[in-house]
């Protein structure tokens, strides 16, 4: 049943950009983000749409995959879609009741829409291409400066290694349960919202119990091995950049004066 | 009353990179009122097998007859087959979320439109039957110690009255004398409900000593289906497979080859005792005249 769900999406395949080092991708993508705000022409658009093609292309995920990811948005992006259209004041092109449609409102609604898009697509890439762990390991190197701060980057990052790490366990768990709980006559499928509701309860009560025994014993057996926080602490695969990582980041400068470059003139 | 497995096959994840054929083309006949054991090692099949019996997962192909019924054709009632078929899990402890015991155990049968009266009857009859004492049935199922869960557990499932009862490794986790219990109340009910009892073990002495079937699923496919005693004499076959016979087996097979004229396929430790003393007295062996003291 639940086994079926994949969360945490990434694709192994091997690709320029699956070698990356994740905080070259995490820059990547913060990049490109930039830049899709900062087009907001047509050759703009143009440019970060040849920029994303170009790096699906390289990433041999399959086109399928990617779009995938843009099922999960389509409503946010219908409803932001007539917001713009109808609620932009602006040059009245068709009117019904208190509705009116701009020109304003299409051309910018089909820019949110574009933006919206390349922002999921861009970051879908980055989770299709990198593992979570890596993902993570990216993160609290890229972030290390903000320890001068005193956040905990550190700890925030294991806490999301672990979190990730308990997704697919407590799938298995809930798909248990719920077969357990059908051999005993509960139903999850019948009945209106509140019956649905009141039937989940064999199902979380004994979730929730094995989720906190899970982290209680995953804390004990931390504390066994005398684990402790951020300082010193080394890394059994220490990132560390290499040629192809310097050589990206040249481009993604590149890319960025593009854009900048785009907006000032007004292209 | 029986249930048949026509050419069972199942995938998991079929057409993925991560599929995995867990059964190929079984075929199974359950006729009522059997001892059942089914063994094999972990990741054989044997938890997938037990979930078709009463439809919790559809085949990839084959069918599923109950009573000579079709299980998965669009009108049959699988809620109404799986109150007949019960199903305990491995852990079942896991599964237990009322705040008190008795409420709990009144589940099952509140799910088949019991009042809770009536399911208050049952489940105290079946918390009975399992050997949980009458003072603790109002205590919350969290505070009661493992074997005392599963006995709990067990119970939510027996409180529906099945017609065939299914166990997946209910001693996992006891200790010695907690398992002998719950093992011995299982063939307790086997006797005095009549109902089909299906027992997935780990252990050959426990199947050995309760089963009067049993089923051996290796790789998806059943090695073995036959009494314990004619499958423990492929002992040799079952090591191949990861798994053993019953320890008293090898002993057996070590006095035969010494010379000593016993049976090598007993398979229950009592049986083999009578039979080394037989074979000892027939021998006329100084070790049955008083031990020691003649030496």
């Amino acid at each position: 049943m639940i086994r079926d769900i994949t969360i945490g999406q990434y694709y192994p395949a091997d690709s320029i950009l699956h070698r990356l080092d994740p905080r070259t991708k995490l820059m990547g993508t913060l990049i490109f983000i930039i830049s899709v705000f900062l087009f907001h022409t047509i050759p703009g658009y143009a440019v970060a749409t040849i920029f994303l093609a170009a790096l699906i292309k390289i990433s041999k995920v399959p086109v399928k995959f990617i779009f995938k990811g843009l099922k999960a948005i389509f409503v946010i992006l219908i409803i932001t879609m007539l917001f713009n259209i109808f609620l932009t004041p602006g040059e009245v092109i068709w009117k019904l009741g208190f509705l009116k449609m701009t020109k304003e409102g299409i051309s910018l609604a089909v820019r949110m829409a574009i933006r919206l898009i390349y922002l999921v697509i861009g970051s879908s890439l980055m989770t299709l291409t990198t593992t979570p762990n890596q993902l993570t390991d990216g993160l609290e190197r890229g972030l290390r400066p903000l320890n001068r701060l005193h956040v905990p980057v550190h700890e925030i990052s294991m806490m999301m290694s672990i979190a990730l790490r308990f997704i697919p366990i407590l799938l298995e768990e809930t798909d248990k349960i719920m077969k357990a709980q059908i051999a005993r006559g509960a139903d999850f499928e019948d009945g209106n919202l509140l019956q649905k509701v009141k039937n989940m309860v064999p199902l979380l009560v004994p979730l929730f119990i094995s989720a906190f025994r899970r982290a209680n014993d995953l804390a004990m057996a931390m504390e066994a091995r005398c684990y402790h926080g951020g300082e010193h602490r080394t890394q059994m695969k220490p990132l560390c950049y290499e040629k192809r990582d310097h050589v990206t980041y040249l481009i993604l400068a590149a890319y960025l004066a593009v854009a900048i470059t785009f907006r000032v003139v007004g292209i | 009353m029986s249930i048949e497995l026509k050419n069972i096959t199942y995938t998991y994840s079929p057409g993925t990179a991560y599929e995995i054929h867990a059964l190929k083309d079984i075929n199974l006949n359950i006729p009522d009122g059997q001892f059942i054991g089914v063994i094999g090692h972990t990741g054989s099949g044997k938890s997938t097998l037990i979930q078709h019996l009463n439809a919790l997962i559809q085949p990839t192909s084959g069918t599923i007859l109950y009573n000579g019924e079709d299980v998965w054709e669009e009108k049959y009632d699988r809620r109404s087959l799986r109150s007949q078929v019960g199903l305990v899990f491995q852990y079942p402890e896991h599964q237990l979320f009322e705040s008190d015991v008795l409420s709990d155990v009144c589940f099952g049968p509140m799910n088949q439109g019991m009042s809770r009266e009536e399911a208050e009857e049952e489940a105290k009859k079946a918390l009975l039957q399992v050997g949980f004492k009458e003072k603790n049935f109002s205590k919350s199922p969290f505070e009661l110690s493992g074997g005392q869960k599963k006995r709990v557990a067990i119970a939510g499932v027996l409180a529906m009255n099945p017609k065939i009862l299914i166990l997946d490794e209910p001693t996992a986790g006891l200790d010695p004398k907690g398992r002998d219990e719950i093992l011995d109340q299982i063939a307790e009910l086997h006797k005095v409900r009549g109902i089909t009892i299906i027992l997935v073990s780990h252990s050959m002495e426990d199947v050995a000593k309760y089963v009067e079937r049993l089923i051996v699923v290796n790789h998806g496919e059943i090695a073995f289906d036959d009494t314990p005693r004619n499958v423990f004499t492929h002992y040799q076959e079952l090591e191949a497979m990861g798994l053993a016979a019953p320890q008293i087996t090898y002993i057996m097979h070590a006095l035969k080859e010494k010379g000593l004229d016993v049976d090598p396929d007993a398979t229950t430790v009592e049986e083999a005792g009578k039979d080394i003393l037989r074979a000892l007295q027939e021998a006329g062996s100084p070790l049955l005249k008083g031990g020691r003291k003649d030496d």
